[in-house]
């Protein structure tokens, strides 16, 4: 029975070292955001500022857009920072999450190979452009996972004209992934195009032959913004400390860093919250 | 991205400077993947060893379940686990998503099935070695699990490398529920999914080389200790 008897102590230590290591509850608030701010390296550079300031540590749980807005919804974030402006309002509209401020913003890109068999170079308009690479024979890879990027993506194809689920797995390529592994993916292809919010793109290390074709259309303007969780949903999101974190970012000393956050000389996010 | 020579590079580069943030993320992923083989090794030893001594209704059906589930996708774990551990899900109030605790409970359950179903064939076969002589002894059930653990020992550590290895590799079921938390649930794993993403190739390929060196260092600990004690008691 000795072997038993081990065995259970070893399994009951266990589950008490689990449990202290829940309860250790040290100053920190959750925060669901996009893979462009994680994958760009800004939050590296951004939250250990926040941190030295007030001692919150900002845990960041990166996914799309889409998954954010769940994770918030299920109550398992403390503040989301995301870009889909038609997603924000909903998500407040459906009483998930108070007190939205816009922060920064940037634009997306349109990128492909350097040959550019569509040829869509320098062109302003976006929606042309995506309607050229549909009838070019090249192949554009989307997202498709819902993301910011990928709903601004389809709001395009719309205005276009075009369902590319039609041309599903023919020139129309959905990842499911994110924009990293999109990068990834349309390099590799050689002749792809696909959308990307420019703080990832600058930050991609493995362009290969892809350049950026098309920018400055309107249409793509990409805002990012804060939300707090609804603390009465959810009780236990730590509200005060969330809201020390909005006020930073929104502050005059918060917007000024995101100013100061560069990559090859250019300003990855612009800040553009208004006076509070 | 550069050569294979550049990445062998890299890998060693990085392994020699050892900086602090790898350092961290190597401590963690060994403490989460060890942490979780030895629970799944207690309820694995115990689950399979009970499945191997004792006859009873739906045995044979829950073998068949466990040899599936050897198979079973991480992702879909992590899933299960998120729903569990969600504020939205019953364990909610706990508050343990986004947690070392979650990713060790997330490869507990991924790795169990693995390390259950292969002590069921070692001791079902020490079983039928030992079977008649355990009998003639008047020996209790209980008893002869215990003996019959102990006769397999050193299998059940190759058992357990291999419940290891399933844990320390996978990815899906860390990223759910880990989420990949920069100082708190980044792992090997889940730092090269990041670095793929963006676009650092030749980072995220020498992070795979440090994690199979990590693999090795395991195993040949392992190995040396298991070759000692056959050595002493064998």
């Amino acid at each position: 029975m000795k072997l038993i008897r081990n065995i259970l102590l070893c399994l009951w230590a266990a589950c008490i070292a689990l449990a202290g290591q829940a309860q250790a509850g040290e100053d920190f608030i959750t925060l669901a955001s996009t893979t462009s701010t994680q994958a760009s390296g800004f939050f590296d550079y951004y939250l250990p500022l926040f941190q030295r300031r007030t001692g919150i540590e900002v845990r960041v749980v990166a996914v799309g857009t889409g998954q954010a807005l769940k994770i918030g919804e299920n109550g398992d974030a403390d503040v989301l920072l995301v870009h889909d402006r038609i997603g924000e309002l909903q998500f407040i509209r459906q009483g998930y999450g108070i007190d939205r401020r816009e922060v920064m913003y940037n634009d997306f890109v349109v990128v492909g190979p350097e040959k550019d068999a569509a040829r869509i170079d320098k062109m302003k308009n976006a929606v042309t452009a995506l309607q050229k690479i549909a009838g070019s024979g090249a192949s554009f890879i989307s997202r498709g996972d819902d993301s910011g990027t990928n709903r601004l993506e389809r709001r395009l194809w719309r205005e276009a004209g075009i369902d590319p689920a039609d041309a599903q797995g023919t020139w129309y390529k959905e990842a499911g992934a994110g924009m990293g592994a999109v990068l990834n993916m349309t390099a590799a292809s050689g002749d792809a195009y696909t959308i990307s919010d420019r703080a990832t793109w600058l930050a991609f290390q493995n362009k290969a032959d892809l350049v950026l074709l098309v920018q400055g259309d309107p249409r793509l303007f990409n805002q990012y913004s804060l939300m707090l969780v609804n603390p009465e949903k959810h009780p236990h999101v730590k509200k005060q400390q969330a809201l020390l974190f909005m006020d930073w970012m929104t502050s005059t000393q918060g917007q000024q860093a995101i100013a100061g956050f560069q990559m090859a000389g250019q300003t990855l996010f612009k800040p553009n919250a208004r006076k509070q | 991205m550069q050569g294979l020579g550049g990445v062998l590079q890299t890998a060693v580069q990085m392994m020699l400077e050892l900086d602090d943030s790898l350092l961290e993320i190597i401590v963690l992923s060994l403490r989460v993947s060890l942490t979780a083989t030895v629970l799944a090794a207690v309820s694995g030893f115990l689950l399979g060893a009970v499945l191997a001594v004792w006859r009873f209704p739906g045995r044979g059906s829950i073998l068949v379940l466990l040899n599936a589930l050897m198979g079973l996708p991480p992702v879909v774990v992590g899933l299960m686990v998120y729903l569990l551990l969600s504020r939205a899900g019953p364990l909610g109030n706990l508050g343990l998503l986004f947690s070392e605790s979650a990713m060790i409970i997330a490869q507990w359950l991924l790795v169990t099935p693995l390390i259950a179903a292969l002590t069921q064939q070692i001791v079902a076969d020490l079983m039928l070695e030992y079977r008649e002589q355990l009998l003639s002894l008047g020996t209790s059930r209980w008893t002869m699990l215990q003996t019959l653990l102990w006769e397999g020992r050193f299998s059940l550590l190759t058992v357990m490398l291999a419940g290891f290895g399933r844990a320390i590799s996978e990815v899906g079921a860390v990223l759910i529920v880990g989420g990949n938390i920069m100082h708190h649930t980044r792992v090997m794993t889940t730092a090269i999914a990041l670095e793929t993403s963006k676009g650092n190739l030749t980072i995220a390929l020498a992070l795979g080389m440090v994690l199979i060196a990590l693999a090795c260092l395991v195993n040949a600990a392992v190995a040396f200790s298991k070759a000692y004690a056959e050595r002493a008691y064998g």
